[in-house]
């Protein structure tokens, strides 16, 4: 993938992400996204069925990627059970990380691959997926 | 050339982030090198020539300290001004306060002239601000209530960058009873501090922002005398035996336990060396003209807002519309200027602000014009977010 069409990519998903929306149902449950060495502050709300990842919204104030990320990460665990969900945030985190992943599995996640350059970034591509790392691995 | 010392700067980068810390000169570098090359040892303990050298670099640090400071009295090196305040609060206050006392403190301080305060039991009130965010006296009278025990705010803020009349300040609070704790993190490296004129209760600093190294911090304080021990262990005692019997040491010694940061108090000597040989003390009017500079240029720029724009001071805070502050440093980052974004750690900021994350150029001797300059011609450029990604 061109870095243009990365940067395109980015872009879009920041400025139109997936459900950036909190909603009220006691369904969902609510995690806040906090990262301690930087501004990011963002607030999931994630509905699981039967294992299943039915739906995951999100709102909040945080930079270009940590927005972007969020809405590509949303789009690619809907309908994926826990186990799946788990295997494409290990993925990703190895990818940022700089180590062994795979990247079919990533699809469109792919366009952080050159986030190490910017190694001060990391940790808001990872944001998003740590914390849902952390909510999922509960169940 | 002021630049010339500050190797650093041979790296390409500008830097606008002296609120945070402030560059090291090569003077000081050299030497803490030379305390670990050549007099490495502890301190009040050996007797050997070494150690005594450390001992005497040590105290002359010391006296460089409270002669900078004008301070008759001994002064405390602590870890940094958190550290100090926290100090005071827990080694004195704590005894002196009454229930019904309250402290009073304004929206703009630092989070370590906030949380000290909020861990006490006391009412904390705060300062009514002007439209600009600065204390007015008119205000301060207002403000303080039958009831206020101590006033704790600082000489020059690290955020709106405004510069308090704290002589007047402390007239004022002396004259209706009340202390007065002046954090002067931001203001010691460029405004001349004499703790006898201002008659100042309690003074606190850093090394590290004023050109010295990291890890140490001054507490001055009329009452020193009276504070308790906070930290019991090497160093503070003359003797003492199995029945508990203890003879103290005297201050500073008594409020000093354990081996201290002594190539870091050797160094802060050096800093207080380099700010006199240098005449910084005499460069804030360069400082605040380039704040000025800085101001009437970014307001050429489309979408920005300056925050602080009427504060004669040391800071810029703006935010670019449409643009997270992070993403606009990381832009400036891949042009190698370094700029501060977020809360600043002053985190009841945006209760006056409304605004929860700003961008902060702040300015120290080394900055230039020419260095505005390349920063507004970044700022100008087109597609920012773009160029930040990746």
């Amino acid at each position: 993938m061109d870095s243009n069409l990365k940067r395109s990519i980015i872009l879009e998903n920041y400025s139109n992400p997936i459900n950036r929306k909190l909603v009220e149902d006691k369904n969902y449950i609510k995690i806040n996204a906090k990262n301690e060495s930087c501004i990011d502050d963002l607030i999931l709300m994630i509905y699981l069925e039967d294992n299943i990842i039915k739906d995951i919204v999100f709102d909040g104030e945080a930079c270009a990627i940590s927005i972007s990320a969020t809405s590509l990460m949303i789009k690619n665990l809907l309908n994926k059970n826990i186990k799946e969900a788990l295997e494409l945030i290990k993925n990703f985190e190895n990818m940022i990380n700089e180590k062994e992943y795979n990247k079919n599995l990533l699809e469109e996640l792919n366009v952080y691959d050159e986030m190490y350059k910017q190694p001060n970034r990391k940790k808001c591509a990872l944001l998003p997926f740590i914390s849902m790392k952390k909510e999922l691995t509960k169940y | 050339m002021i630049r010339e010392n500050f190797l650093i700067l041979q790296k390409n980068i500008i830097y606008f982030d002296s609120s945070a810390t402030t560059l090291k000169p090569y003077q000081v570098v050299n030497k803490i090198t030379e305390y670990y090359n050549e007099y490495s040892s502890n301190v009040l303990r050996g007797d050997y020539n070494i150690a005594y050298k450390a001992d005497l670099e040590y105290e002359k640090a010391r006296e460089k300290v409270k002669k900078f400071i004008n301070s008759k009295e001994e002064i405390i090196f602590t870890k940094n001004t958190t550290d100090s305040i926290n100090i005071i609060v827990n080694s004195y206050l704590k005894k002196i306060l009454k229930p019904k006392d309250e402290i009073l403190i304004s929206k703009t301080e630092h989070s370590s002239n906030i949380l000290p305060f909020f861990n006490l039991k006391n009412k904390v009130n705060y300062i009514t601000l002007n439209e600009n965010f600065e204390i007015t006296l008119e205000n301060l009278k207002k403000s303080i209530t039958k009831n206020t025990k101590i006033i704790s705010i600082a000489h020059v803020t690290n955020t709106i960058g405004d510069e308090r009349n704290i002589k007047e300040i402390i007239k004022l609070a002396h004259e209706n009873n009340v202390l007065v704790l002046i954090d002067a993190a931001q203001s010691i490296s460029t405004i001349k501090t004499d703790v006898e004129e201002l008659d100042v209760d309690f003074l606190v600093f850093s090394s590290h922002k004023m050109f010295g190294p990291n890890g140490v911090g001054v507490l001055y304080s009329k009452y020193i005398k009276d504070f308790e021990v906070y930290n019991y262990g090497g160093g503070i005692t003359t003797k003492f035996n199995s029945k508990k019997e203890v003879s103290y040491k005297d201050i500073p010694f008594l409020l000093e336990a354990g081996t201290p940061n002594i190539e870091g108090v050797i160094g802060l000597g050096e800093a207080i060396e380099f700010i006199n040989q240098k005449g910084i003390l005499n460069m804030r009017d360069y400082i605040k003209d380039l704040k000025q500079y800085c101001v009437k240029k970014l307001k050429t720029i489309k979408d920005i807002e300056i925050y602080n724009e009427n504060v004669e001071g040391y800071t810029v805070l703006f935010n670019k519309k449409n643009i997270f502050s992070q993403d606009l440093a990381e832009y400036l980052n891949k042009k190698n200027i370094c700029i501060r974004v977020g809360d600043h750690c002053a985190k009841l900021l945006k209760e006056v602000l409304n605004v929860n994350n700003t961008c902060r150029i702040s300015f120290q001797i080394y900055n230039t014009k020419e260095e505005i300059d390349i920063l507004i011609n970044a700022l100008k450029e087109e597609d920012i977010l773009k160029k930040s990604l990746l």
